[in-house]
């Protein structure tokens, strides 16, 4: 069967289950459309959570991103698993304790104050917001590759089936699609990864194989392998990587602060029965994700390891089928700026303009039947252009693994970024018609309207989402990656403070959550979008050599010292919330909320 | 102060100190060995790895989930010990 046959397939059969698990698990409450009903065990919501939290970033670029910056890509891989540890030790048992529905929730009731849970909103949503729009994108980016439809086409079909089990079963029916999805995601990352491992170091576990020796019987080890190409072609080794420390340790904090501050990734916490649950299901989520992110740095080896081999100085008519193919996706793409038939990769960028991405002229041709491209780079001599999103997208044709394990590719990518765009529109439509709705325009709205109103406000969220997903804004990618920054600015503080600082007052944290936002908005506004300069100014004006993804860092603790220092000469909280702090520092009675 | 809130304050205690132990191991593999030390961790090989590297991209993530496992157990028997494990 064809890989296309065999992509409908499998793409069929598993949105078939997304639904029909979707009608299985209709929402008759707002607890359930919020939270599920407070009753899932704690393996499930493991599972959950890795599927929400894995993005079709984590599935298809990760693997890509680490293969190009070696030792640096370590901040993803360290960021995104060790904000779990924070997690599970400084918020989701109290916050399980605490026993409400969303992060406003916390923060508006612990702060005793409308203004708190208006911030707190605002923060949900500008986050949220920044994060599903390119969940959308990748939606459509996946179907147009592997089911060969236009990528606004791909987009809609996305919308439809996320509205259908959003909308139907509210956090009850993503919980368990998510499950679902999660299965698929990681035996359709885990079955190349083992496959192309057994290929080139003869050992069937990835996070092994690559510190393994090459298969080839010479007993050289893969890494100094790697480590040897790389300098030879004028790279940094491969195991050193070249941001500075500075800028390694404040990414990676920052990613670990935002991890542990995301709303949709909070929320997952209320849905388990009692406390101790919710950090059991920490565990679970965290060892499940490890499972891909281990794999990952293993992956990107591999995929490095192998382009190189493959491609460079090899005749360009001589290449295998592969990569004329996705040279005809544009993601690959050789320019012979010497002339000599022959394919050079070397450091630099090959084309210039246009994001430093290739401009392919329609059916143009060159002498040994490549694509042209128009904006050559003639200050490097680099002749090879690779989109990341290769080392994973066509790690099993360059492995010519079967058939179905390229279709199989298709569907976890699928299952990745759905799962993602699921939850995060859940987090948008409950702060709207629980935060907004319920708590502070209309208090007095019924049960069931407020359940009305939850999957009317999903249904706009989609259609935002949808729109930004098809139209997307030039800054929608810049600022995704830094939608942890904002996380790690303005929630993670208030919340950890709320818990371990019985002596934080609302005037602490209101004013330190404002500062800490608004100070992540500026940097990233000035260094990384550039609006307040006619161009992005260079990394050489960085703040101490901090990058605008590792300013979060610096936000967070800007947060911290303003909550603490205006806490000392404000008021002591009531004596109500100081009773709800004791009470959520100890178990016990999880089933019913700390305070009414 | 009441005898309830003397449990549950000895409680917090005990949680603060395995908090801060277990968090002192969180920053010691990531921050420390996986990027402070790691030029001088390099020098040390395990098997094809530098172990700088190895912690970086392999370890500090392996040492995460041990972390959390250990400090549900922790947790369990301690609310064993307060009387915090009846529902």
């Amino acid at each position: 069967m064809s890989v296309q046959i065999w992509t409908y397939l499998l793409v069929g059969i598993t949105f078939a289950v997304y639904i029909g698990i979707a009608i299985w698990s209709r929402a008759g409450s707002t607890k359930e459309f919020y939270v599920a009903g407070g009753g899932v065990s704690p393996l499930a919501n493991g599972m959950a959570t890795a599927a929400d939290w894995m993005s079709a970033a984590s599935f298809i670029s990760m693997a890509g991103i680490i293969a190009f910056d070696g030792y640096d890509g370590a901040v993803y891989l360290m960021g995104w698993t060790g904000g779990y540890v924070l997690l599970a030790l400084l918020l989701a048992p109290y916050l399980r304790k605490f026993g409400k529905f969303t992060v406003p929730d916390f923060i508006g009731d612990r702060y005793y104050s409308k203004t708190a849970r208006s911030v707190a909103v605002f923060c949900a949503l500008l986050v949220s917001f920044t994060y599903v729009a390119g969940q959308m994108r990748g939606v459509g980016i996946v179907f147009s590759r592997f089911l060969e439809v236009e990528i606004n086409t791909g987009v809609l079909i996305g919308m439809i089936i996320v509205l259908f089990y959003a909308v139907l079963g509210g956090m009850k029916g993503i919980t368990y699609t998510q499950v679902a999805q999660y299965c698929v995601l990681i035996f359709a990352f885990m079955v190349p990864a083992i496959f192309i491992s057994i290929q080139m170091t003869g050992n069937p576990i990835p996070q092994l194989g690559f510190g393994d020796t090459v298969a080839d019987g010479s007993g050289t080890y893969l890494l100094d392998k790697l480590d040897g190409l790389s300098v030879a072609l004028g790279f940094d080794a491969y195991t050193d990587g070249s941001k500075t420390m500075l800028d390694v340790f404040t990414i990676t904090l920052a990613l670990m602060v935002g991890t542990a501050g995301l709303p949709h990734v909070i929320v997952r916490f209320f849905t388990v029965k009692r406390v101790k649950d919710a950090r059991k299901s920490a565990g679970y989520a965290l060892l499940l994700i490890a499972i891909l992110y281990t794999t990952a740095p293993a992956v990107a080896v591999f995929a490095k390891t192998n382009l190189i081999e493959s491609v460079h100085n090899k005749e360009y008519q001589e290449l295998p089928s592969w990569f004329k193919n996705w040279e005809h996706t544009g993601l690959l793409g050789w320019i012979d700026k010497n002339g000599d038939g022959k394919v050079q990769y070397a450091k630099g960028h090959v084309v210039q303009g246009n994001k430093n991405k290739p401009v392919f002229e329609k059916e143009k041709r060159g002498q040994k039947g490549e694509r042209i491209i128009s904006n050559v780079n003639p200050a490097s001599e680099n002749e090879l252009f690779v989109d990341r999103d290769i080392m994973v997208l066509a790690n099993p044709e360059i492995a010519n693994l079967p058939n179905w394990v390229i279709a199989l590719v298709a569907a976890g990518g699928l299952a990745a970024a759905l799962s993602t765009a699921a939850g995060l529109l859940l987090v948008i439509s409950s702060s709207v018609s629980h935060d907004l709705i319920k708590k502070m325009i209309k208090p007095d709205i019924s049960e069931k309207g407020e359940l009305m109103a939850a999957r009317i406000s999903a249904v706009a969220a989609v259609c935002v989402a949808g729109y930004f997903g098809i139209n997307p804004p030039g800054f929608v990618a810049a600022v995704v990656a830094l939608a942890f920054g904002l996380a790690a600015a303005s929630f993670f503080p208030a919340i950890v403070l709320g818990i371990f600082y019985k002596r934080m007052n609302k005037e602490g944290a209101i004013s330190g959550m404002i500062v800490g936002i608004i100070c992540m908005l500026l940097y990233m506004v000035k260094y990384k979008l550039g609006w307040f300069d006619d161009v992005v100014p260079s990394s050489n004006e960085w703040w101490f050599g901090i990058s605008p993804e590792g300013f979060g860092a610096i936000a967070m603790s800007i947060n911290f010292i303003i909550s603490l220092v205006v806490c000392q000469f404000t008021a002591k909280p009531p004596k109500e919330v100081q009773e709800i702090v004791e009470n959520i520092r100890i178990p016990g009675n999880a089933g019913r909320p700390t305070h009414e | 102060m009441t005898e309830k809130q003397k449990i549950a304050n000895a409680y917090w205690k005990e949680n603060i100190k395995y908090l801060f132990i277990l968090l002192s191991i969180w920053f010691v593999v990531s921050y420390g060995a996986g990027i402070l030390f790691k030029d001088w961790l390099n020098h040390i090989r395990l098997g094809g790895f530098r172990l700088g590297f190895w912690f970086a991209q392999q370890g500090a993530i392996y040492t995460f989930v041990i972390l959390i496992f250990i400090y549900v157990r922790l947790m369990n028997k301690l609310d064993k010990k307060y009387g915090y494990d009846r529902e």
